[in-house]
């Protein structure tokens, strides 16, 4: 008994210390004026000099939070007891937190750098007239290779992943639509598609490359090839050039037969706290030389025309991380298909992982 | 103690806790897994889960947990045995048990170190000739690292029941000449076999519902009920489905405890009748 209230004891002791600690850490970080704001992004996605600057120039202190996928920042935002006043979600995510009225219009009158984007990225289905999200990022979903450990093979269509030379050589990302989507890609269709029969005929096709996968993982990917632990992943554009930063023999190509095109935004939440240092922030990142040394920083490409012109042009000339108009045009942007649709597509990649298993 | 009155009282907080911690999410789960995707009742979801896939994959999951446990009750059986031969058993014992204090996400990634094509399981390889091999994302690599994580959860209890034997017991059926095998099969192993029980409690159950190794080490293509839950929550979002699943898995569990369970009260850990 006495040992039980000894233990209980210290650990109050230490809990409190911590709490102790806490508190003034957070009291020395908010010495600023300008009130606060809390952001909610991607891990590995931001400059965090660029927080301090931001706090620096503007007084607002900045609380960053990260999240590691679309769903489970929906989820946060949506169960409320959160106030964060700026996210960065995809395209698709988007669209939802749209339809369930999470988000708060975006005044452009507050973001006169909003100029500096590229009209390419503005006004997109997804969000017309950019009422309630602003471009950040963006990028696509291709090959990542490493021609070194493999003979010299080099990729250009989504079938090249089916040569039998290939054997547990190829990772994919452990996400339903971008797996799924690459089965529609290689047979024409749309990877938006939502014929039963398409789905199912994209599905029969991939469990015919199950002796290829070594596997299907998430962040681990980036790891994995730069050891080169693997010598192929299907991968977002942003990872390949995370690996390619540390392994340069790595390359990557985006198929011919199209792939997808995404875009990460900045919006404000409905939950928001506060919204004028929402837009301040969302201001500052789009300045030309912020967007510059973050764009230079992260490895994704920038939507802002300003600052791939301060950018090296050996960077922004790179058609596989920067490719031209006329080759996005084989690109395609996911579209929200609704619940019912990210079900099906959910429960075909399932069988898809069931049927490697042997 | 059954004439203490204050007894009721001290029964408080074990009633509140069961309800709020055991008896209300349980029915939440219940009643979510009526639901469909826009919050209507249905009984779809118990439908699909006779569907092909999810039935597949609840008898892969029985089939990889029974591996594991099996695999574990070898190794723990003798560990257990040869611990209570020792002299230091207590020390013996603390290093066993200290490896589970570490994270598992921790374990995990250590693993993905050891069993990389440029890693220490492959040198080995190696340099008596063999390899490399692919090992990382096999099944190999799932069972040897559940196994692995398992073995601590399944020597305690073992190694309680075996401990409390008392040696009387085993010098007695020497005395009357059983062989060191009869001994063990005759006097031990049904005195001990609580242990084992309670052991399988600790390891099938989990095993059923890993989901973290099912990715780092597996690659995903091993795919228990665990992972299956947890896609319905995170990614399709549909509640409804990952309830149902969830139920199925709550219903396995009071299965195998009442399969594995013991009459007797209190023996669950020591192996002994009272």
């Amino acid at each position: 008994m006495k040992e039980i209230v000894r233990a209980a004891i210290a650990i109050l002791l230490v809990s409190a210390i911590l709490l102790y600690a806490v508190n003034a850490l957070e009291k020395s970080s908010a010495t600023t004026d300008g009130g606060t704001i809390s952001v909610y992004n991607w891990g590995e996605y931001i400059d965090p000099e660029l927080i301090d600057q931001f706090e620096a120039e503007t007084n607002i202190s900045v609380i960053y939070e990260t999240f590691d996928s679309n769903e489970s920042m929906m989820t946060k935002i949506e169960q409320g007891g959160t106030t964060y006043d700026v996210a960065m979600p995809s395209e698709y995510a988007i669209e939802k937190m749209k339809e369930n009225d999470l988000l708060h219009p975006i005044d452009h009158e507050l973001i006169p750098n909003l100029e500096n984007i590229d009209p390419y990225f503005l006004d997109l289905p997804f969000d017309p007239g950019n009422e309630y999200s602003i471009p950040y990022f963006w990028g696509t979903v291709g090959i990542a290779f490493n021609p070194t450990l493999l003979e010299g093979q080099t990729f250009e269509s989504w079938d090249d992943l089916w040569n039998p030379t290939l054997e547990q050589e190829v990772i994919l990302v452990d996400s339903a639509r971008e797996v799924i989507g690459m089965g529609l890609n290689s047979l024409g269709y749309s990877l938006n598609s939502t014929d039963l029969g398409e789905l199912r005929e994209a599905t029969d096709k991939l469990k015919t490359m199950g002796p290829n996968v070594k596997a299907i993982i998430g962040d681990e990917i980036v790891e994995m090839m730069r050891r080169e632990e693997a010598a192929v992943a299907v991968t977002w554009s942003g990872q390949a050039a995370d690996m390619m930063w540390i392994n340069e023999d790595i390359d990557y190509v985006v198929p011919k037969e199209g792939s997808n095109l995404w875009f990460d935004n900045m919006i404000i939440p409905k939950t928001a706290g506060n919204v004028e240092g929402a837009h301040a922030f969302i201001n500052f990142m789009l300045d030309p030389e912020v967007a510059a040394q973050n764009a230079d920083y992260v490895g994704y490409s920038t939507p802002n025309e300003q600052a791939v012109a301060l950018m090296d042009p050996e960077v922004t000339g790179d058609e596989r991380f920067y490719p031209p108009e006329e080759l996005r045009e084989r690109l395609e942007v996911y579209e929200n298909l609704g619940l019912e649709m990210l079900g099906t597509y959910n429960e075909l990649f399932l069988e898809f992982k069931m049927d490697m298993e042997n | 103690m059954k004439d203490n009155p204050s007894r009721p009282f001290y029964l408080v907080p074990y009633y509140l806790w069961i309800a709020l911690f055991v008896i209300a999410p349980i029915t939440l789960i219940f009643y979510f897994s009526f639901l469909d995707l826009t919050g209507a009742f249905t009984l779809e979801n118990y439908q699909n889960f006779f569907s092909s896939v999810y039935l597949r994959m609840t008898l892969s999951s029985f089939w990889y947990a029974f591996l594991i446990t099996l695999i574990t009750i070898l190794i723990a059986y003798p560990t257990a045995y040869w611990l209570t031969k020792t002299k230091h058993k207590q020390l013996w014992l603390l290093l066993i048990i200290i490896p589970s204090w570490i994270n598992l996400l921790l374990k995990a990634y250590a693993f993905i170190g050891i069993f990389g094509l440029y890693g220490p399981a492959n040198k080995l390889l190696q340099t008596l000739g063999a390899g490399p091999w692919q090992i990382l994302f096999t099944d190999f690599s799932f069972i040897f690292v559940s196994v692995y994580i398992f073995i601590p959860f399944m020597v305690l209890p073992i190694f309680n029941s075996l401990d409390k034997i008392n040696p009387a017991l085993i010098d007695a059926s020497r005395d009357l000449g059983a062989s060191s095998f009869t001994t063990f099969r005759r006097v031990i192993f049904p005195l001990a076999i609580n242990g084992v029980k309670s052991g399988v409690q600790a390891v099938f159950i989990p095993a059923l519902s890993l989901f973290v190794i099912t990715r780092l080490i597996a690659g995903n293509k091993v795919i228990t009920l665990g992972t299956a839950i947890e896609q319905q929550f995170l990614v399709t979002q549909n509640w409804g489905m990952g309830s149902t699943i969830a139920m199925f898995l709550i219903l396995f569990m009071i299965i195998i405890m009442m399969l594995t369970g013991q009459k007797e009260k209190g023996g669950s850990y020591n192996g002994k009748t009272k």
